[in-house]
């Protein structure tokens, strides 16, 4: 935001997509849950999840949707267009705890990322696709995903 | 191998069912703290002045907010996913999770906005993997803004075992 426009003909495919990191802590699990309205203990209640077969509370699929969100959001600025996104929760992941009331502990950043895999004109649209993803502290992609964007081109027209 | 499935052969008759639409108020309050959540301070969500000049002229929603409850479109309270949720618990699954999901977006969705979502049941199926039985439930969800214009639709799955 109030960044540079990016342009359709600043774009190539192979180029990447402006990585950009979240950390999840159990704050914002809350946070999301209130944000959202989903109250699934699930993401909060420790033996909620252990009963569910996951260890200990996970982050939100829709939290991690919501980062590939502003992935691109981002990316492509106040005159770009987000037309689909997709993702699919193929892994589990933890959020780090709160060390205070505003600092989590050290642990995992996870990353939000892109490859640029099309672009076209197509009925006077400049569109670009992508591969999209988030991945863990460890590199793997927990949040696998597609986007395609309608970029502003510097050939007005 | 062909005793079939009971949960299958329960969910099938759903297919297609359509719940009864969801209205959807899109407060602006609701969409800062939406953002705040997931840390984007982009001022198109809550800056006012700002939104106004942009090409937008107003607070616009992030991609994916339709209003709160972000899943109010009858997913989970919608008579049709209740009675899919009853028959796949009765099935002797306990546990739902996210799979995924799919949205085109057409227009904006804006502060002040009211979307009616119309869910509908798609997709059942079931395969075996390696811990068990996994069933694949879809979910198609549809949002127009009271101008009747498709905002926008989405498609989720959901992943039971």
């Amino acid at each position: 935001m109030g960044n540079k426009q990016l342009y359709y003909e600043d774009v190539e495919v192979g180029g990447e997509v402006t990585p950009l990191a979240k950390v999840a802590t159990s704050q914002m699990l809350v946070k999301w849950a209130g944000a959202s309205g989903d109250f699934n203990p699930l993401h909060y209640e420790d033996s909620f999840a252990t009963s569910m077969m996951v260890g200990s509370p996970i982050v939100h699929g829709a939290l991690k949707r919501a980062w590939l969100g502003h992935l691109i959001t981002d990316w492509v600025g106040d005159e770009g267009t987000i037309k689909k996104l997709s993702c699919q929760y193929r892994a589990m992941d933890y959020p780090r705890k709160m060390k205070t009331m505003t600092e989590p502990h050290e642990g995992e950043t996870w990353w939000c990322k892109g490859t640029i895999t099309g672009k076209r004109v197509e009925n006077d649209e400049h569109i670009v696709e992508c591969n999209i993803w988030a991945e863990n502290g460890k590199g793997e992609k927990t949040t696998p995903g597609s986007a395609v964007v309608v970029l502003p081109s510097k050939k007005r027209g | 191998m062909t005793e079939g499935s009971l949960v299958i052969d329960k969910l099938t008759p759903l297919i297609g069912q359509v719940s009864p639409p969801g209205v959807l108020q899109v407060e602006a309050g609701a969409i800062a703290r939406y953002a705040d959540a997931i840390d984007d301070p982009n001022p198109l969500y809550r800056n006012v002045e700002y939104a106004k000049k942009s090409r937008y002229g107003g607070i616009i929603a992030p991609p994916g907010f339709f209003g709160w409850p972000t899943q109010g479109g009858g997913l989970e309270t919608g008579a049709v996913m209740g009675k899919v949720l009853n028959a796949v618990f009765e099935s002797g699954m306990m546990r739902v999770l996210d799979g995924g999901v799919e949205f085109d977006f057409y227009i904006p969705v804006r502060a002040g906005d009211t979307l009616i979502v119309y869910g509908q049941f798609v997709d059942a199926r079931e395969r075996t993997g390696k811990t068990g039985k996994m069933l694949f439930l879809t979910m198609e969800q549809t949002y127009l803004n009271q101008n009747g214009d498709t905002v926008a639709k989405q498609r989720a799955t959901l992943i039971c075992s």
